[in-house]
């Protein structure tokens, strides 16, 4: 009611977090988790642009079969900070820290996140660990390969090992706070009436990633202390030459890294499951199944690290115990795909751009989850282990999964996020061209990987040439798909229609707020009194009517 | 629509009461489970923390028991000992800085916290004294390092292979390290709450700080509890 005479007052200018304060000490000293969002997004934005540079320079190397572009030792360079920094700098951040912190306290019907001041910290830290990062970057960089193995990083390799591991370091302890500001958040600042059976399914994927960020980043980090160690005072923790144990580095490393991947993954189910209900119209389907897959998945996640371990030396039985773990954890993993199949059957489904971005999320994380049960059986792993067929497993699940995902929630959430509209014809090109850009990109590679392409090799033999050229065709293609949202995503703020406050007649709290909220969300606390995902009874109230879209 | 009005009145006289309830929390209890447990949380990333250390310790020591065994014997078991006694007169004195706030005691708390801190500081000067030993004895892994010669406590007629023994004391350094580490971090938060104490911001109503602060406290003994037989007594039984 006061929303609407406030409207008719005044029709441009209604006071929200963006218009509030202005001057750059406003944003960089703020405490509100929607602009510490955007922060975390402009960074973010900015980090997946350096690595995906050096991803098309990866790309430009491999066009041919001679190492004719870079040197072998600027190649392992390239391909290491590729991969550092979009696993510790995008996507591990990525959804959790722009779409989590803007929506998390906006879902659960709170003012802020429980601990402001810490999560402006913990961006700050990100900041600190991406700037060491970068200037690693410029003075030499990294050629252990992401994953640090020793006695390579300790002991042989004449690069910036020590940088790099203590930027992570950093950035680690900004990833542990965000989950740490969740679960608290989750846990005690719920709304009157908001149980946690009507907590939105992108709540409990975030509940379950925090607990990851707060039980597995502790470990990467004691382990990179001990690299950083061994590197400056020559102990002998990994190296063998001096009684240490490389497979224990292994251990390490794969204990955090395994959970890692899930990271990326379970904020972007918890996305398009939010799109999926609301393009669908339905109440998803087996919630509760839904919600305790996220946990399960979280849990398991700690139990199956060693599978990257196949060949490096562990025991037979090890492997057996460590392959049929890791069939486990597919298990909630296509619970959760089947209950999203099950949600869009006889549903009145839109095909507006995020359900597009959706769609690809289903179809690109269906194929990476089942070539790692490929990876997971213990006779094909030591045929394909190190190969391209590994480099395309994980792309179809990081890029084509957990990019899907946040590419999606940005522009479901984008009218809340920014107050315009984005431009729905481009963006459903945008979606078309990151899904064919991707498949052709990283296809191929899977067959490359088949054939016995190993990964981490700057020249190969000419009769990979074909697959490597359609590789880098469809790289540039993608390239495309994601630089187009970035245009008009930033062409909407300017020019875009003011967005409505709810533009998708979705339900969740979120959208029962003006767009783009006041700095502290709501005008009054909300109560719940409501189911989670009631679109028949919204669509009943309103007839159904189609939503405004841009 | 009335409901919500109600609580919004008891919200805004909440805060008209309690300077100290930050605005997005609605009443003091909220802010101070929300404390209590994002303080329990950290905790939990930090026994993770150490975990990964402990984790290499009980490998290496399974490899290498007997080295280990020589070398856990040239560790100063009564310093280590003392050092224990400090910790837990201090997680007494932080126990007592509690109480003493909660029954507005002000002078008892505040000189409980300054002893907390002066065991804080003597437990970090003990260790310091440790280190020096070690200096001086070329037990320092490095280039420096030298354990040749050394017997094995129950083959006294073998050697400990000084390698493995150089492991041992990168351990050592860097458990007890990250111990003292946090010891330093802790010395900073008591500072801060004996300021708080000092201005008088404690009342028996609120002293979330003090408690949240104490829990630290205590875990950072914890670690040591676990630290002190794994790393000075293991092999002290004959
Ligand atoms: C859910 C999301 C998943 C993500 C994000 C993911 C990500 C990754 C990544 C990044 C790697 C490569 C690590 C490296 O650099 O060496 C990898 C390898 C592997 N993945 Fe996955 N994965 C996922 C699901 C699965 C599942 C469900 C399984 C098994 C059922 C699996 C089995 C494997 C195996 C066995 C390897 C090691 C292959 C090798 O190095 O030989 N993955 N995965
Ligand atoms: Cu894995």
């Amino acid at each position: 009611m006061s929303m609407a005479t406030a409207t008719a007052v005044k029709p441009v200018e209604r006071e929200n977090y963006l218009n509030k304060e202005y001057g750059v000490g406003s944003w960089l000293l703020t405490t509100d988790h929607k602009r510490i969002a955007l922060l975390y997004l402009i960074s973010i934005t900015f980090f997946f642009f350096i690595g995906g540079f050096f991803a098309l320079l990866i790309r430009l190397e491999l066009l041919t079969p001679a190492g004719d572009l870079v040197q072998a030792d600027t190649y392992n360079k390239l391909f290491t900070q590729h991969g550092q920094i979009m696993v510790f700098f995008f996507l591990i951040p990525s959804i959790p820290a722009v779409l989590g912190n803007f929506l998390v306290p906006m879902m659960v019907g709170a003012k802020d996140l429980a601990f402001p001041r810490i999560n402006l910290l913990s961006w700050y830290l990100y900041i600190i660990g991406g700037a060491m990062m970068v200037h690693c970057m410029l003075t030499g960089g990294v050629d252990t390969g992401w994953t640090f193995y020793t006695p390579f990083s300790t002991a042989f390799s004449n690069t910036k090992v020590i940088e790099a591991g203590l930027a992570i370091f950093v950035a680690g302890f900004s990833s542990i706070l965000t989950g740490l500001n969740f679960v608290v958040t989750i846990h005690r600042m719920r709304a009157p009436g908001m149980t946690w059976s009507r907590l939105p399914l992108f709540i409990w994927a975030h509940y379950a990633t925090s607990i990851i960020q707060i039980l597995g980043t502790p470990i990467i980090a004691i382990t990179l202390v001990l690299v950083i160690a061994e590197r400056a005072l020559h102990l002998g923790i990994f190296d063998p030459k001096l009684g240490g144990d490389p497979l224990l580095f292994q251990h390490l490393f794969w204990f955090y890294s395994h959970p890692a991947v899930y990271i990326m993954i379970l904020p972007s189910m918890g996305v398009v499951t939010e799109i999926i209900a609301c393009f669908a119209r339905k109440r998803i389907f087996g919630y509760s199944f839904v919600a305790f897959s996220s946990i399960a998945i979280a849990v398991f996640g700690f139990l199956v690290w060693a599978h990257h371990m196949f060949v490096a030396g562990i025991s037979v039985y090890a492997a057996l115990v460590f392959s049929i773990l890791s069939y486990a954890v597919a298990v909630p993993s296509a619970v959760k795909v089947f209950n999203w199949t099950a949600t869009l059957y006889k549903g009145s489904i839109r095909y507006d751009a995020p359900m597009l971005y959706a769609f690809g999320f289903i179809g690109l994380f269906t194929m990476g989850g089942l070539t790692g049960l490929f990876l997971a059986a213990l006779g094909i792993d030591v045929h394909v282990h190190d190969t391209y067929f590994v480099i395309a497993h994980f792309h179809y699940i990081m890029v084509g999964g957990a990019v899907m995902g946040y590419l999606g929630g940005m522009h479901f959430w984008w009218p809340k996020i920014s107050g315009k509209l984005y431009p729905e014809g481009w963006a459903r090109l945008a979606a078309l061209i990151v899904f064919i850009g991707f498949n052709l990109t990283f296809f191929p590679q899977f067959i490359l990987g088949y054939l016995g392409m190993p990964r981490r090799y700057y020249q190969y033999p000419p009769e990979f040439q074909v697959l490597n050229v359609l590789s880098t065709a469809g790289a540039t293609v993608l390239a495309v798909g994601y630089l187009l949202p970035m245009c008009y995503f930033l062409w909407s703020m300017r020019y875009g229609k003011p967005a409505p406050d709810n533009p998708w007649n979705a339900a969740g709290l979120e959208w029962q707020t003006q767009s783009p909220p006041t700095t502290f969300n709501f005008e009054k606390e909300p109560v719940v009194t409501w189911e989670a995902y009631n679109y028949e009874e919204i669509d009943a109230r309103t007839g159904g009517e189609a939503p405004i879209v841009g | 629509m009335s409901d919500s009005t109600v609580s919004a009145t008891v919200h805004g006289e909440a805060h008209a009461q309690n300077p100290a309830l930050l605005h997005h929390f609605a009443t003091e209890e909220q802010q101070r489970d929300a404390s209590n447990l994002g303080m329990w949380i950290f905790l939990a990333t930090e026994v993770m923390f150490f975990g990964g250390l402990f984790c290499a310790y009980l490998i290496y020591r399974g490899w290498y028991f007997d080295d280990f065994a020589a070398a856990s014997t040239s560790i100063d078991a009564l310093l280590g000992g003392t050092n224990t006694a400090v910790l837990i007169c201090s997680s007494l004195t932080v126990v007592l800085a509690i109480w003493a706030a909660q029954t507005s005691r002000r002078g008892m708390l505040l000189s409980m916290l300054v002893l907390t801190m002066i065991f804080g500081m003597a437990f970090l000067g003990i260790k310091g004294k440790e280190y020096k030993d070690k200096f001086d004895e070329h037990h320092v892994p490095g280039a420096s390092f030298s354990f040749d010669h050394v017997a094995i406590p129950s083959h006294p007629d073998q050697y400990a292979n000084p390698r493995h023994a150089e492991i041992f004391f990168a351990l050592y350094f860097i458990m007890t390290g990250l111990h003292a580490l946090h010891m330093i971090i802790g010395l900073g938060i008591f500072t801060w709450l004996l300021w708080m104490a000092w201005k008088r911001r404690f009342t028996p109503e609120y002293h979330t700080p003090l408690e949240i602060g104490g829990l630290y406290w205590h875990f950072v003994d914890i670690i040591w509890i676990y630290l002190f037989p794994l790393l000075y007594l293991i092999d002290r039984h004959q």
